[in-house]
């Protein structure tokens, strides 16, 4: 009888590296959780910093002195840039959850599809939408750049 | 079958789409703004930043964002922790750890909010 049983993950964090015959959503998959992982992080360093204001002005200015240098705005770049990829490809995994784009069960006839094919689209629409967020957010960046 | 995680993968998904609104619209004021003419001057203006926290909708959009927020997140990074094959003893350890840790971070930030919003601090 086929073991249809809880199956470990032989792999791990490995992985997350190879995409295997998955392709390019495997990457997609280990890059939301990167990214997930980094907004995480700064998330949490977010609540302290911005808690700072219940503590007066002085405090405020002091936390924002401290923050206001090329090395935190680039960090807070790539946040704003992680955040936009975790959320618009967030979109297509709640998405495809829920069944939208895959299509319906069809015989397996050459040339062969796939569910994973059939979404493979709404993928490349939602990175471009990422990238011109990312863009719109860039020149902001650099107009709020220390010295500038 | 509903089970325990999959009630949790849901609100997790809930979640993520309650923080897609909320912090879109924080990034569209905080980052957008030369583009958008959202705001006026400098975002991180300390009175800047108590107008918007003296704001009612602000104020319970920073509530609201900080729950889902840390719920999306520390579920997420479980997620990744229980993929790794830790024993089961360690994961109730993990998940007891992670419901402190969050419980805590909201009441912290939750307060900052609310006694902001209060006006227990002079501007």
């Amino acid at each position: 009888m086929q073991d249809s049983g809880f199956r470990k993950n032989r792999l791990g964090l490995m992985g997350w590296l190879s995409g295997g015959r998955y392709g390019v959503e495997r990457y997609a998959y280990t890059l939301h959780r990167l990214t997930g992982l980094a907004i995480l992080v700064y998330f949490l360093l977010h609540v302290f910093v911005s808690s700072s204001r219940a503590l007066g002005e002085g405090t405020w200015n002091t936390v924002m002195g401290y923050l206001d240098s090329p090395v935190f705005k680039v960090g807070e770049f790539l946040i704003y840039l992680a955040f936009a990829y975790h959320a618009l490809n967030g979109i297509r995994l709640v998405a495809t959850e829920l069944g939208f784009f895959l299509g319906t069960p069809r015989q397996p006839v050459f040339p062969y599809s796939n569910s994973v094919k059939r979404q493979r689209p709404v993928l490349v629409v939602v990175m471009v939408v990422a990238a011109v967020i990312v863009i719109l957010g860039g020149v902001d960046f650099l107009r709020a750049f220390p010295g500038e | 079958m509903r089970t325990r995680e999959s009630t949790l993968w849901t609100w997790h998904l809930i979640a993520g789409v309650l923080i897609l609104v909320l912090l879109g619209i924080h990034m569209f004021i905080m980052h957008l703004g030369d583009f958008f003419g959202t705001v006026e001057g400098d975002a991180l203006a300390f009175s800047s930043v108590m107008e918007r926290s003296r704001d009612a909708a602000f104020a319970v959009m920073y509530v609201l964002l900080l729950g889902a927020a840390l719920y999306h997140g520390l579920y997420g990074l479980r997620t990744i922790i229980f993929e790794l094959n830790i024993p089961e003893g360690a994961e109730r350890v993990i998940t007891v750890l992670f419901v402190l840790a969050g419980v805590a971070l909201f009441l912290m930030g939750a307060y900052g909010t609310i006694a902001v919003y209060g006006a227990r601090v002079g501007v």
